[in-house]
C-alpha cells in the first residue's frame, strides 16, 4: 500500500507542474535570455573581445607601436616586419603577396608601417575600457544622485532635479570637446603639482583615457539620475519599505539593503543600452584627435589616420570600422536581449 | 500654453547665460593665447601686446565678458583673430545655414524612412519581413557614422563615382537665410552626408514606431474601432498611428542631440563648411569669441529643440497639460 500523499505535497506537485520547479525571477529571465540566440551571440562576442583585450600582448603578432617605415601602408597579407634578420634577407619589401617563411601583416600596415592587426587587438582595450568604466562612472554618479533626490523628496528633490534639468539644456559634445582641449593643453604644459598634476599623471599612465572617461561619464549620468529617482519614488511607498521602517531600520539601511537591490537591475539594463553611445563618443573624440594619446591605438583614432588615404588604402578604415561596428552590434544585441528578458518577466508574459 | 512657452523661455535665459559664462572662462583658462605665434615663429612681444590691446584682451576677464554679452544684443559676436577680415557673425552666417540644411534633411530622411518601415514591420508582426526589418534596424543603428561615412564615400563616390566625394553643393546667400537653390548640384552633394546621418536615426525611429504601434494595436479602443466595422486602413491611420508615435516623440530630444554630435563627424568627413567642422577646426586656435558663440548657438538650438519636443508631446498626448 502506497502511503497517501498529504494535501500539501499534492499542492506542491501541482504547482511544480503548472509553474515549473521553484525558479527565482532571475533564473526565469536568464532562461528567457538564453533562448534569444542573437543576444547570446552578442554576449559571446563581448566575452571574446574581453579575452582579446586581456591577452592582447599574447595575441598581437607585433608591437603596436613598432614602425616599419619601409613598409608603410602595406595592403593586407603583404608587408614585412623588417626588424628580423630573416625578413631582411629573404622577403620582398613592399606590397608583395605572402611568401613562405616570411611573417606578414595580416591586415596590412598603417601610414607609419605599424602592424594594423596588432593595433586592432590593442584597440579592444580602449573601446572596452570606455564601455565599462564610463558606464560605471555614469551609474555610480547617477544612482547616488537619483536615489538621494528621490528618497529625500520635498525641497531637496526639487532643487536636485532642477539642476539635472539645467544640465540637460547644456550642449554636451561641444562642452566635452572644450573640456578635453583644456585638459590636454594643461597636460602639454606639463603641470605636475596639485590635483591637476595627479590627474595628468593618471591620464598619462592610462594612455590618455582618463580624460575620455571623465568627459563621457561626467555628462551622461543625467538620464541615470532621473531613472533612479523615478524608481526610488515608486518603491519607497511600498509595504516592504514601510515594514523595514516599522522595525526601526535607518535610512541608510533602507536605501542600501532594500531600495538599491530592487532598482539596480532595470538601471543596469538601461545602462547597457547606452554603452554603444559611449563607444561612439570615444571614437568621435579620437577622430578629432582629442581621444587617446598616440601611440595608444584606438579604433576611432585609426579611422582618423586612415581616412586621409581612403581612396588608395581603404583597408586602413575598413578594419577598425568593422571592429567598431561588430562591437557596438554585439552590445546592442545583448542590451536588447537583456531588456526583453527582464521586461517579459516584469509584464508576466512569456 | 502660451504662458508655459514664455516661462520655459524665461528659464532658458539663465541656462544660456551660465553656459556661455562657463565656456568663456574655459577658453580663456586654456594655456596660450591667439597671438602666440605667426606661422611657425613666435610673435614678437611688443606686437603681441599691441594686438591684445587692439582686441581688448588686456582687460580683466569680467570686463571682457560683460562687453561680449552686451555686444551680442547688438548682433556683434566678436572678432576673429586669425581671419581679421571676417567677424564671428560672418562665420556663423556662412556655416549655420549649411548645418541647418544638413540637419533638417537628415531629420526628414529619418522620418520618411523610419515611420513607414516601422508601420510595415508592425502590421506584419512576426513575419519574415518583420524580422528582416528589425534586424536591419539594429544593424544600421550599430554602424557609427564615422564608419558609415567613409564606407559610403568609398563605395558610391570613389568606386562607383555616382556622387561627389566632398563639399556642400550650396553657397550663401540663401533664400530666407537657409533655403538653398534646390538644383541637382545641391542634392548630389547632399545625398551621401544626409544618408550617413539619417539612416541611423531612421532605424531608431522605425524600431520605436514598430513597438509603439504593436502596443497600441493590442489596446481596447482599437478593438472597439474594429468592432464598429471600420476599414483596417481607417483603424490604423486615424486611430492607431497618432498614439503609436508618442514613444517616437519622447526620443526626439536625444535624437536632436545625436544630430548635433553626428554633424561634427559628417561635416569633417565630407569637408562641409558647417558649424561643427568650424568648431572642431578652431579648437586649437584659441578663437575665444568664435568658440563661445558657437557653444551659445548650440545651447540655444538645444533649448529650442527641447521646447519643441515638449510641445509636440502635448499635441500627441492630450492628457499632458502644461500650465
Amino acid at each position: 500500500m502506497t502511503p497517501e500523499k498529504t494535501l500539501e505535497q499534492l499542492t506542491r506537485e501541482e504547482n511544480a507542474e503548472h509553474y515549473g520547479q521553484g525558479r527565482s525571477p532571475m533564473q526565469d529571465a536568464f532562461r528567457e535570455f538564453r533562448r534569444n540566440y542573437i543576444a547570446v551571440a552578442g554576449a559571446i562576442f563581448i566575452v571574446i573581445i574581453l579575452l582579446t583585450a586581456t591577452f592582447a600582448p599574447l595575441l598581437s603578432p607585433y608591437d603596436f607601436a613598432q614602425q616599419n617605415t619601409f613598409n608603410n601602408r602595406a595592403k593586407p597579407f603583404t608587408g614585412y616586419d623588417i626588424t628580423t634578420d630573416y625578413a631582411e634577407e629573404n622577403c620582398h619589401w613592399y606590397n608583395t603577396p605572402l611568401e613562405w617563411g616570411c611573417t606578414t601583416f595580416i591586415a596590412g600596415s598603417d601610414a607609419l608601417g605599424r602592424d594594423l592587426w596588432s593595433r586592432m587587438i590593442y584597440g579592444t582595450r580602449v573601446s572596452l575600457a570606455v564601455a565599462f568604466v564610463a558606464s560605471g562612472v555614469s551609474v555610480v554618479i547617477g544612482l547616488t544622485y537619483g536615489t538621494i533626490a528621490g528618497f529625500a523628496g520635498g525641497r531637496v528633490d526639487n532643487i536636485m532635479m532642477r539642476i539635472v534639468d539645467f544640465l540637460y539644456a547644456v550642449p554636451t559634445l561641444p562642452i566635452i570637446i572644450m573640456m578635453t582641449v583644456y585638459f590636454k593643453a594643461l597636460a602639454r604644459r606639463g603641470v605636475t603639482t596639485g590635483f591637476m598634476g595627479t590627474l595628468i599623471f593618471l591620464n598619462k599612465s592610462t594612455g590618455g583615457l582618463l580624460f575620455v572617461f571623465v568627459a563621457i561619464g561626467a555628462l551622461n549620468w543625467l538620464g541615470m539620475a532621473r531613472q533612479a529617482r523615478g524608481q526610488v519614488l515608486s518603491y519607497k511607498e511600498k509595504e516592504f519599505v514601510e515594514a523595514a521602517r516599522a522595525i526601526g531600520a535607518k535610512d541608510g539601511h533602507i536605501i542600501t539593503k532594500h531600495l538599491i537591490p530592487n532598482i539596480i537591475g532595470p538601471l543596469l539594463i538601461l545602462e547597457s543600452m547606452a554603452i554603444p553611445g559611449y563607444i561612439f563618443t570615444e571614437a568621435v573624440l579620437s577622430l578629432i584627435s582629442l581621444g587617446v594619446d598616440p601611440p595608444t591605438p584606438s579604433w576611432g583614432a585609426m579611422i582618423n589616420e586612415g581616412y586621409a588615404t581612403l581612396r588608395s588604402n581603404p583597408h586602413l578604415v575598413l578594419f577598425p570600422g568593422v571592429a567598431l561596428t561588430l562591437t557596438t552590434l554585439a552590445f546592442n544585441f545583448m542590451g536588447d536581449g537583456l531588456r526583453d528578458a527582464f521586461d517579459a518577466r516584469l509584464r508576466g508574459r512569456k | 500654453m502660451l504662458r508655459y512657452i514664455i516661462r520655459r523661455l524665461l528659464i532658458a535665459i539663465p541656462v544660456v547665460f551660465l553656459v556661455i559664462l562657463a565656456t568663456f572662462v574655459l577658453v580663456h583658462a586654456m594655456p596660450g593665447g591667439p597671438f602666440d605665434a605667426v606661422g611657425m615663429k613666435a610673435m614678437p612681444e611688443h606686437i603681441k601686446i599691441v594686438l591684445e590691446r587692439r582686441y581688448g584682451l588686456d582687460k580683466p576677464l569680467y570686463e571682457q565678458f560683460a562687453r561680449y554679452v552686451l555686444n551680442i544684443f547688438k548682433g556683434d559676436f566678436g572678432p576673429m583673430f586669425r581671419q581679421p577680415s571676417q567677424t564671428v557673425r560672418d562665420i556663423i552666417g556662412q556655416t549655420f545655414p549649411i548645418s541647418i540644411q544638413l540637419g533638417l534633411m537628415s531629420l526628414i530622411v529619418a522620418f520618411v524612412l523610419g515611420i513607414p518601415i516601422g508601420i510595415i514591420a508592425a502590421l506584419n508582426h512576426n513575419s519574415l519581413l518583420d524580422y528582416v526589418v528589425t534586424f536591419t534596424a539594429v544593424l544600421s543603428r550599430s554602424i557609427p557614422n564615422i564608419v558609415l561615412a567613409p564606407l559610403l564615400i568609398y563605395v558610391f563616390a570613389v568606386q562607383l563615382d555616382w556622387f561627389p566625394v566632398a563639399f556642400w553643393g550650396a553657397h550663401p546667400p540663401f533664400f530666407l537665410g537657409f533655403i538653398p537653390r534646390l538644383n541637382s548640384e545641391f542634392f548630389m552633394h547632399a545625398f551621401l552626408p544626409v544618408m550617413s546621418l539619417g539612416t541611423g536615426m531612421a532605424a531608431g525611429i522605425a524600431r520605436l514606431t514598430r513597438a509603439g504601434l504593436l502596443e497600441v494595436l493590442s489596446s481596447d479602443y482599437i478593438r472597439t474601432a474594429r468592432a464598429k466595422g471600420l476599414r483596417e486602413r481607417a483603424v490604423i491611420v486615424i486611430h492607431a498611428l497618432k498614439n503609436s508615435l508618442i514613444p517616437v516623440v519622447t526620443v526626439l530630444g536625444p535624437l536632436l542631440a545625436a544630430l548635433i554630435t553626428g554633424s561634427f563627424v559628417i561635416e569633417l568627413m565630407f569637408a562641409i563648411n558647417g558649424m561643427g567642422r568650424r568648431f572642431v577646426t578652431s579648437i586649437g586656435q584659441r578663437e575665444y569669441f568664435l568658440q563661445t558663440s558657437l557653444v551659445l548657438l548650440y545651447g540655444f538650438l538645444l533649448i529650442m529643440a527641447n521646447l519643441l519636443v515638449d510641445l509636440m508631446y502635448a499635441w500627441f498626448d492630450p492628457r499632458i497639460r502644461y500650465d
